[in-house]
């Protein structure tokens, strides 16, 4: 096992992060669906920014923009300047606590789906309405399950 | 970072206006789809397990439902089959064209999530099956919207009520012809530039009128439920509901206007 780093296990919870982002919910919850894509690229670039670049995120935001049907370009946008913010201040985001990481992920998500209303309503006339932030909620508070979890999958495969 | 930005616009700006893009859609469709029907999965399986664990009770129930449903519909029939002859008589004594039945396939629903800004499924039919874009899609009860996207073995269809979609029609009644629009709400569409002095109703049901060349003739599709009387604008604003139930929906039928079946 050693010298090899394991990347794969990335790629692997990434595809998994996909997969919940289409998954069929109930239509209560449907509006909340956790921004899984995003927490688990910040948790990536957090962890390993050497490993998850702003092109790396982009390609993940264009996979979820052909997934999901909407325009082209529009979450992988979101998701490059998400992930950018977040590479450039690892060092500090990494020395928080959780609960103060999962705030800044708020502040993280929230911008990522402003940009993305904005960049709708660019193109088509869309009115904001509050539950385009639902997600914003869900997000947050799995922030903390999705960390710890993914910091024992990284430590358990020797992810480097 | 400024690679990927620009890199996005260009194929927003790209996918919005270029209709050249649409190919390179396609093979993306393609590539996903079994990242879809994986999601799908697990509803399937509990589709599966319910429809399994039924009682013999209710089945023998269903069986007597069904049963009587068909000879209502045998009834049905018979009556269909005189009336065709006879409208296809009538049609041929006033030397207009017979209006042909068209070839259909049945599609099922892929139950993954979508865009939260915009009406979309996703169906199990795609390029090997024929389908091509702006083909319309109906269920049982109406139209339900027209294929968007279309990959090798799944495409995405575009609701009635997305609020970039628009639809011929005509008021079943007397034939006035309208233009609705989806609003973006999933029981709700408009009809925008109807003067006020239309003969329009509460109730009134809206069918297909085949201008536009997408959606056949003759399948219903809304009605109206609320016209606000307000002289003050230049036109009445009309509120109708789709009749197709927009999330309720199971199996959908796909239509091929162009392609004429033989009887």
């Amino acid at each position: 096992m050693k010298a090899k780093n394991n990347n794969y296990i990335i790629w692997i919870t990434i595809l998994i992060s996909l997969m919940l982002t289409i998954m069929p919910l109930p239509i209560l919850l449907d509006s909340f669906r956790p921004n899984w894509a995003l927490l688990v690229l910040a948790y990536w670039c957090l962890a390993l920014p050497n490993r998850i670049n702003v092109l790396s995120a982009w390609f993940v935001g264009l996979i979820v923009d052909v997934l999901l049907g909407s325009v082209l370009g529009v979450n992988a946008f979101a998701c490059a300047i998400v992930i950018y913010v977040t590479g450039n201040n690892f060092q500090k985001i990494r020395n928080f606590s959780i609960w103060q990481q999962s705030l800044i992920v708020c502040l993280l998500t929230a911008f990522y789906h402003l940009i993305v209303f904005w960049l709708q309503r660019f193109v088509f006339e869309v009115d904001f309405s509050l539950s385009y932030m639902k997600p914003v909620l869900t997000t947050t508070l799995l922030w903390w399950i999705v960390f710890l979890l993914l910091r024992k999958t990284r430590r358990h495969f020797r992810v480097l | 970072m400024l690679i990927a930005l620009v890199l996005s616009s260009v194929f927003i700006y790209c996918d919005h206006k270029l209709a050249s893009f649409e190919i390179a859609r396609g093979y993306l469709q393609s590539m996903v789809s079994p990242l879809q029907y994986l999601a799908n999965t697990p509803l399937k399986f509990l589709d599966f397990a319910s429809e399994n664990l039924v009682s013999r009770k209710q089945l023998m129930a269903e069986n007597q439902k069904y049963q009587q449903q068909e000879l209502l519909f045998k009834e049905k029939l018979l009556q269909l089959d005189i009336l065709e002859q006879e409208n296809e008589r009538l049609r041929a004594l006033l030397s207009s064209p017979v209006q042909a039945e068209h070839k259909k396939m049945v599609a099922e629903i892929l139950a993954v999530d979508s865009d939260p800004y915009s009406h979309q499924i996703l169906i199990n039919l795609g390029t090997k099956e024929g389908i091509y874009e702006g083909q319309p899609v109906i269920d049982e009860n109406g139209v339900v919207g027209q294929i968007l996207h279309v990959g090798a073995n799944s495409s995405r269809v575009l609701l009635l009520t997305d609020i970039s979609h628009s639809i011929p029609l005509r008021i079943h009644r007397n034939g006035v012809r309208v233009i609705a629009k989806g609003t973006g709400s999933q029981t709700t569409m408009e009809i925008n530039y109807l003067p006020h002095s239309s003969d329009i109703k509460e109730g009134d049901l809206l069918v297909t009128s085949g201008l536009g060349g997408t959606f056949p003739e003759g399948y219903p599709v809304a009605r109206v439920t609320n016209i606000a009387e307000n002289t003050d604008r230049a036109f009445a604003r009309v509120k109708i509901t789709p009749e197709v139930q927009l999330d309720r929906l199971r199996y959908l039928l796909v239509i091929w206007p162009d392609a004429v079946v033989k009887q």
